[in-house]
């Protein structure tokens, strides 16, 4: 436990009574009611999660656009200050350092913010790549708490506990708010597949808006149902269905690559994919049987051989089936192809379906 | 505090042993159900199929992960708990209630090998 790092709220969520489990380097809570109580708190009602586990980079400098967009598949050129795009950090080979979020705070100023787990490869990677540009980059990871505030009733819950009127922000925007003395940003983001807001400031700040939240009867939530609703609107989670091996364009998530901007780190690995075909394909599986595939498992064409594996799998919650998202080859991956999971020492039957299993209701 | 139960077979791996006669129950703890969380599914084997000490026989899954289920006995499958295949949830309501397999023992002799109630609750308060 002792290499493990904590986030601010770590004594909140032990005096809670929360499963606490390794994730991406931390100490963190899976789960306080429960993984699916919880889950249904978001779905129906709101919930609120640490993440103050996930990396903060701010990027300044004179030519901090120009290198954020060499660095990102998304074209943040497009963007207006207060506006924050969704995208990958990709190798030549078009394999995936990373997912992140890309926040316009200024000209030339720009806040990612990057996955727990990869903080270090990241920002060594970001700073290998910084040294032809003039751009200032720094980890401000350590600095800032975070809490997520997520589901249909979160706009209430920001307005009526936290005394934050949010009505303004669109989808994928942010403000930044002054609170008692401390400079936050509050955004219309999460990862749920709800309407919701994530909160970065300074750990006080951070810890007094838990207690706020908690007091007020709002659900801890922990990453167990974070995990369950990310997977079930077909959101990825680094390392397991983008990798080192995976290309955005294998995952389906093309849309977030803009191969018609200027050149960027794996352009032309994903340009030659898109126009020949990706080798391997991430597709949703939804089996015929209870059994649950799970990260891992071995997914099978009609002969029983190796044609991939699960990337992500569970008995779904507010979907009442066990589905998965695999990476198998290209050839098996059309809707409608009948393959196979094996699940301890048997084969099952399962077919392949659209990898969004259930509908985001996001308020755009 | 975890339910424990005077009379009951228990092995390292978390499961108990009920026995009747010939016949012996096997489940999973209250201990075991507490540490899993929500059961969503049970794999459970056939009736007739041979099981035998120290071998899988099926798995518990929760939400978050799948458990394999360790046989504490050998013998044959003489009955499955069939209302674990609607209701897999059972077993967070009343885990030693809600056994697993019923299995025509083979060996009576393997019981001796597992723990008794006192020891078990020794067991899990390590």
């Amino acid at each position: 436990m002792s290499e493990n790092k904590v986030t601010c709220l770590h004594d909140k969520h032990v005096a809670l009574g929360a499963l606490m489990s390794p994730f991406g380097g931390f100490d963190m809570p899976i789960q306080y009611a429960g993984i699916v109580e919880e889950h249904n708190a978001v779905r129906n009602a709101v919930g609120v999660f640490d993440v103050s586990h996930m990396g903060e980079v701010h990027v300044t400098g004179p030519e901090a656009q120009k290198f954020v967009n060499y660095i990102f598949t998304n074209d943040i050129t497009k963007m207006q200050v207060g506006g924050i795009q969704y995208g990958m950090m990709l190798y030549p080979d078009g394999g995936t350092v990373d997912d992140l979020l890309v926040y316009t705070m200024g000209e030339n100023d720009y806040f990612l913010v990057i996955n727990a787990a990869n903080i270090d490869k990241d920002v060594a990677w970001i700073n290998e790549q910084a040294a032809k540009f003039d751009v200032k980059v720094e980890n401000q990871s350590e600095s800032y708490g975070q809490i997520a505030v997520q589901g249909p009733e979160a706009e209430k819950t920001m307005l009526e506990v936290l005394s934050l009127d949010c009505s303004d922000l669109t989808f994928y925007t942010f403000k930044c708010v002054n609170y008692n003395g401390d400079n936050m940003i509050v955004s219309r983001t999460g990862y749920t597949g709800e309407d919701g807001f994530e909160i970065y400031a300074s750990h006080k700040t951070i810890q007094d808006m838990w207690d706020m939240l908690i007091e007020a009867g709002v659900q801890p939530c922990g990453l167990g149902c974070r995990d369950t609703l990310r997977f079930e609107v077909g959101l990825p989670l680094y390392g397991d269905e983008l990798t080192a091996e995976i290309s955005p364009i294998m995952a389906g998530f093309g849309f977030f690559v803009k191969l018609d901007k200027d050149d960027f780190i794996g352009k032309e690995a994903c340009a030659k994919q898109k126009a020949e075909g990706a080798p391997k394909k991430l597709v949703g599986l939804e089996l015929h049987d209870k059994a649950i595939p799970r990260h891992g498992y071995e997914v099978c064409n009609e002969n029983n051989e190796p044609v991939g594996y699960v990337t992500t799998g569970y008995r779904g919650i507010s979907v009442d089936k066990s589905i998965a998202v695999a990476l198998v080859d290209a050839a098996y991956g059309k809707l409608g192809t009948a393959l196979k999971v094996h699940i301890r020492k048997k084969y099952f039957d399962a077919t392949v379906v659209k990898k969004k299993f259930h509908d985001k209701s996001y308020k755009k | 505090m975890s339910k424990i139960i005077e009379g009951l077979y228990y092995s390292e791996s978390h499961e108990f042993v009920k026995v009747e006669g010939d016949f012996g129950y096997v489940g999973i703890t209250d201990y075991a159900q507490h540490e899993l969380g929500n059961v969503v599914y049970v794999d459970m084997p056939e009736v007739d199929d041979e099981v035998e000490a120290g071998e899988d026989f099926g798995a518990v899954e929760s939400v978050k992960a799948a458990s394999d289920l360790v046989c504490p006995v050998s013998g044959t499958v003489v009955e499955v708990n069939e209302a674990l295949e609607d209701e897999p949830g059972l077993i967070n309501k009343d885990a030693f209630e809600n056994w697993i397999i019923k299995v025509q023992l083979s060996d009576k002799s393997e019981l001796d090998g597992l723990m008794d109630a006192a020891a078990y609750k020794a067991f899990i308060k390590e």
